[in-house]
């Protein structure tokens, strides 16, 4: 026995291992490189929001009653005080976005965390139990897919009231199924396995072989719907904002801003411009990087 | 195929009445009175409180009032406006053309120019028409398009001059809706130029509705594409010795045809939650502008109704789709 196993023929080389995996994963990672140009962007992003009270020029909400509708550094009128212009009301427009990033990136956080969390557990019910569990859980998550995802948040925020809090809940709720639904196939693939079969033979309890088991292997495609439905989040909370459901002024979300600066668009293009572009870019680069992470550790689904 | 309708329809029957028991739900949690959410009245006295408390069946038992609520439904009674004091079902089915008009016009803007994109993409692969399509295409997804939508109105009508900002067509013109659809109404009008304001009308908010349809599409023409471009068949048609225009146009794009067909089918749904924030900027006046106004009126069996039409509308439509595709591919109907 001990001779097989230390035979170097019969011993498998791929990598073990915590620190190995990582390093494999983003050897496939990094031959992505639009990811990984996302990836240093998410991060700038995150250093810009936690660092917000030293990056930003201004406080968010400092209005100079001198400096209305001033335009941006470049253009003539503007002033490096201002880098990228003011609001209506003199609110420095830099300063605003970089404290929106804290929203955004607070929304995206807890709309994917409830989501994956439920998700997760329903999925990994309907998948396990299979039966009227799985017919119960299956049908309601059916009746949220029946609603176009914008109209039954919107709705779900008039019965809550519009704020940010009730927009994350009404996201979270509508971005649910995604996540049962793929928990759900996984797991009742992995359940034809030799090794969950094997861990039932030697008694290992329920609780232990949903989760400890069998969950672990059916991460992947989770950590992929969780990066997209992360920017999706980003932007459903901005579309909410816009409408006046979601966060409400004078937050310096960016939907909520592009919503106040609507009426200007005409005479003041950068108070419409800049969260716009802001919600692209952050959107864009959390996208591209969920591909990358989708062709790194989803071989299978690799796009060619 | 008649199994598969079945299937289908098992589905669909318990789904709707999930549906309708959200919109049933939907007024009895809104935070409020719910008689005063539903008569819309101001200073209301306590007989009359009763009065229509009895009328809208909050009195009842809760079964009762779902069976009420169903029974209404069935006889084509979906609530009544309390701003316009109009039939919900009627004032959907005014509105309701002019949402249809705005997606056909998206839908066709994405097919026409997302299909051919994503196929020159894959035949030309790592080529710089390659790179830019799907820079392109990823940019279009993650697009905020309500910011997008205020972007070309500062463009093309703040600068150029050359469109309106919002409506379907310029108050210059009038004349009766024949079938809704104001680009044929224009048309049959009769009147000069009244079909080329619509159309200039129309232009920038089906952009806007067609931009993440178009994306998606292009991204997934090309990644099909290039899955059946690999495959043996096509490599065998090569080497009879058919030419590459011909093995790609009819050999490898009817295969690559049915998930590109799903993709447009799935868009459906994605494209009315679009059509919301579109129709919100351009002040086009059709179901998903009268949603959110609505909502914000207060107007709560409006909100109720056309929660369960529209909701009704996109299961039917899933329902045409996925007949179809049991129709193209059977592999889909004898599956499960």
């Amino acid at each position: 026995m001990e001779e097989t196993l230390t035979s170097p023929q019969e011993m498998d080389t791929r990598p073990v291992g915590r620190i190995a995996l990582l390093r494999e994963f983003w050897s496939y990672f990094s031959e992505n490189k639009g990811a990984v140009a996302g990836l240093y962007f998410f991060v700038a992003i995150v250093f810009v929001a936690v660092f917000a009270d030293f990056v930003a020029p201004h406080a968010p909400n400092q209005q100079f009653r001198d400096a209305l509708l001033q335009p941006p550094f470049w253009a003539s009128g503007g002033s490096t005080q201002f880098l990228l212009g003011t609001d209506a009301v003199g609110r420095d427009m830099l300063s605003r976005l970089i404290y929106g990033a804290r929203f955004s990136l607070f929304i995206g956080c807890v709309v994917v965390s409830i989501s994956l969390v439920v998700g997760v557990v329903l999925g990994l019910a309907a998948g396990y139990f299979r039966g009227k569990v799985d017919t119960f859980i299956m049908r309601i998550m059916d009746v949220v897919l029946a609603f176009p995802s914008l109209l039954l948040a919107l709705v779900l925020v008039a019965i809550l009231g519009p704020s940010l809090i009730n927009a994350m809940i009404a996201i979270a709720i509508v971005q649910q199924p995604h996540y049962v639904r793929l928990t759900r196939a996984a797991v009742m693939n992995e359940m034809t396995k030799d090794y969950v079969t094997a861990a039932r033979i030697i008694g290992v309890s329920r609780f232990r072989l949903m989760f400890i088991t069998v969950l672990p292997n059916c991460m992947a495609p989770l950590i992929v719907q969780a990066a997209l439905s992360f920017s999706t989040a980003i932007l459903d909370a901005a579309a909410l904002g816009f409408l006046g459901m979601g966060a409400q002024p004078p937050t310096p979300e960016w939907g909520t801003m592009l919503a106040e600066a609507r009426e200007f668009i005409l005479r003041a293009w950068w108070v419409v411009t800049f969260p716009g572009v802001a919600i692209l870019t952050t959107v864009l680069a959390i996208n591209v990087m969920g591909d990358g992470l989708r062709d790194a550790l989803d071989p299978k689904l690799k796009r060619s | 195929m008649l199994a598969y309708l079945l299937r289908k329809l098992g589905v669909i029957v318990p789904t709707f009445f999930g549906v309708t028991l959200v919109a049933f739900v939907f007024i009895r949690l809104l935070p409020g009175d719910p008689v005063l959410l539903m008569a819309g009245e101001r200073g209301m006295t306590e007989e009359r409180h009763a009065q229509l408390m009895a009328e809208f069946g909050f009195d009842k038992p809760i079964l009762v009032q779902y069976g009420v609520y169903i029974k209404d439904l069935f006889s084509g009674d979906f609530g009544t406006s309390i701003i316009t004091k109009q039939p919900v079902l009627v004032e959907f089915f005014t509105l309701f053309p002019a949402t249809i008009e705005l997606s056909f016009v998206a839908i066709c803007i994405a097919v026409i120019v997302g299909l051919p994109a994503g196929m020159i993409a894959a035949t030309k692969r790592r080529s710089v028409f390659d790179h830019v399509v799907m820079t392109g295409a990823l940019t279009g997804y993650s697009m905020p398009i309500f910011w997008w939508g205020l972007l070309l109105i500062i463009f093309f009508s703040g600068i150029l001059g050359w469109t309106p900002v919002s409506g379907r067509i310029s108050l210059l013109y009038f004349f009766e809706p024949v079938t809704g659809f104001m680009l044929i109404d224009s048309f049959l009008s009769g009147q000069p130029g009244a079909f080329k304001s619509a159309l200039s009308h129309l232009i920038l908010p089906s952009i806007v509705l067609a931009t993440i349809p178009l994306a998606v599409i292009a991204r997934q023409t090309r990644s099909a594409m290039l899955e059946v471009l690999s495959e043996d068949y096509v490599r065998t048609a090569r080497a009879k010795g058919l030419g590459r225009g011909r093995v790609i146009g009819m050999h490898a794009l009817r295969n690559a045809m049915i998930p590109v067909i799903t993709v447009i089918g799935l868009q459906i749904g994605i494209l009315f939650a679009g059509a919301i924030l579109t129709e919100t900027i351009f002040s086009w006046p059709g179901i998903g502008k009268w949603m959110v106004d609505s909502i914000s009126r207060r107007d709560y069996p409006s909100v109720q109704g056309g929660l369960l039409l529209i909701a009704a509308m996109v299961m039917i439509v899933n329902l045409v789709v996925d007949l179809l595709y049991g129709l193209i591919n059977p592999q889909i109907r004898h599956r499960d």
